[in-house]
């Protein structure tokens, strides 16, 4: 009995983390960007139409500028960007050992702003937070995302797996219902897509403005007709990191620019 | 604001070039409402002019049914090296300035 256990075991651990159920092979796994069509392609790939760079260059004014009773700018700890953030925004939302629980980029900013600069924190999807995540995700730019490895993650990640799963809403549907099931198929027109969050925050045309992940999760949580989560609750990050776990090896994209 | 500007660095003379212009503001039409349902006043970019050397190459008026952060392209001759200036003017006397310079052989 205890060698059929060990056999079964060993089995399980040769096969390696097998994908869960509905889950999208890593092979498979496409970004919003292999969803849309050639002239929102275009105008992601220029960085001369890019919406998007408009708040990165905003982004990059705000890395130098001193700010808070501390006076001190980002660049005075992380000196230059290029170099110090890249990969960063790749593997965020991050574990924090102070608070014990994962953060996202913005939440990281603003953690900084506190503890470094003295500084007041930035609201959710105020033009400067954009603007300096952008610019930090910008430096990721093509780096594969690695998000949720740091084993301490695991729980969180499984609560974003589960929060991801359940149904919700006066429609009764789960993110899996469209993103896992039925992407490639179509919405009132519109793709659907995979859901990978590779290119947050990003310029989103029908915003006309740059958006965080959390923004869009939350549309899409008033689509399904459920009350929202607030911005950086603790299963908005869990959804979050779970959404780029499962877009692991992705190249990040910020700023991307979709429909 | 931040603009963004891609006019080519060099070209030959007589050449018909590209110049692509996108700029930041929000383009408030000034129909929208908030949810206490007060107007939100206008507040767009009503002109944009580009000038070569002093002389004005192209001029365009925007109107509320512009997208934020508005993107303009055009053509022009390239005719000899120097500057190109570029304005924005808008409601509440917003006014909005870039250049880029081209060589050409």
């Amino acid at each position: 009995m205890i060698a059929w256990r060990a056999i079964a075991a060993a089995i399980l651990l040769v096969t390696g983390p097998a994908l869960l159920a509905g889950e999208i092979p890593s092979d498979a796994r496409r970004s919003g960007y292999a969803f849309m069509g050639p002239d929102t392609r275009a105008m992601q790939d220029d960085d001369t139409a890019n919406p998007g760079m408009l708040f990165v260059l905003d982004g990059e004014q705000l890395w130098k500028k001193t700010t808070g009773t501390a006076e001190k700018a980002c660049a005075d700890c992380h000196g230059d960007a290029r170099g110090s953030m890249k990969g960063v925004a790749a593997r965020y939302p991050a574990f924090d050992k102070a608070l014990g629980r994962p953060i996202t980029l913005d939440q990281r900013i603003n953690l900084c702003r506190a503890n470094h600069q003295q500084a007041t924190p930035l609201p959710y999807e105020s033009r400067d937070l954009l603007a300096l995540s952008a610019f930090v995700g910008r430096q990721s730019r093509g780096v594969p995302i690695t998000a949720g490895e740091d084993p301490q993650l695991e729980p969180f990640v499984e609560q974003g797996r589960k929060l991801f799963m359940q149904r919700e809403g006066q429609l009764n549907l789960a993110c899996t219902n469209c993103h896992d099931d039925n992407f490639d198929k179509r919405l009132a027109g519109a793709p659907i897509t995979q859901g990978q969050p590779a290119g947050y925050p990003l310029y989103r045309l029908e915003w006309q403005t740059l958006g965080s992940l959390e923004r869009r999760l939350r549309s899409c949580m008033s689509g399904v007709r459920a009350q929202a989560y607030d911005y950086g609750s603790p299963e908005l990050v869990a959804l979050e990191l779970y959404l780029m776990s499962r877009a692991r090896g992705l190249p990040m994209e910020t700023p991307a620019v979709r429909p | 604001m931040a603009a963004l500007i891609n006019v080519p660095s060099r070209a030959k003379r007589g050449e018909i070039i590209e110049i692509r212009t996108l700029t930041s503001h929000i383009m408030e039409t000034g129909f929208r409402h908030t949810a206490d349902g007060k107007l939100v006043p206008r507040d767009i970019i009503t002109s944009f002019i580009c000038r070569y050397n002093g002389d004005e190459i192209f001029r365009a008026d925007l109107f509320p049914a512009i997208a934020a952060n508005p993107y303009l392209s055009f053509f022009t001759v390239a005719k000899e090296s120097g500057k190109f200036e570029f304005e924005w003017i808008g409601d509440n006397g917003y006014s909005s300035t870039a250049t880029a310079s081209i060589t050409v052989e």
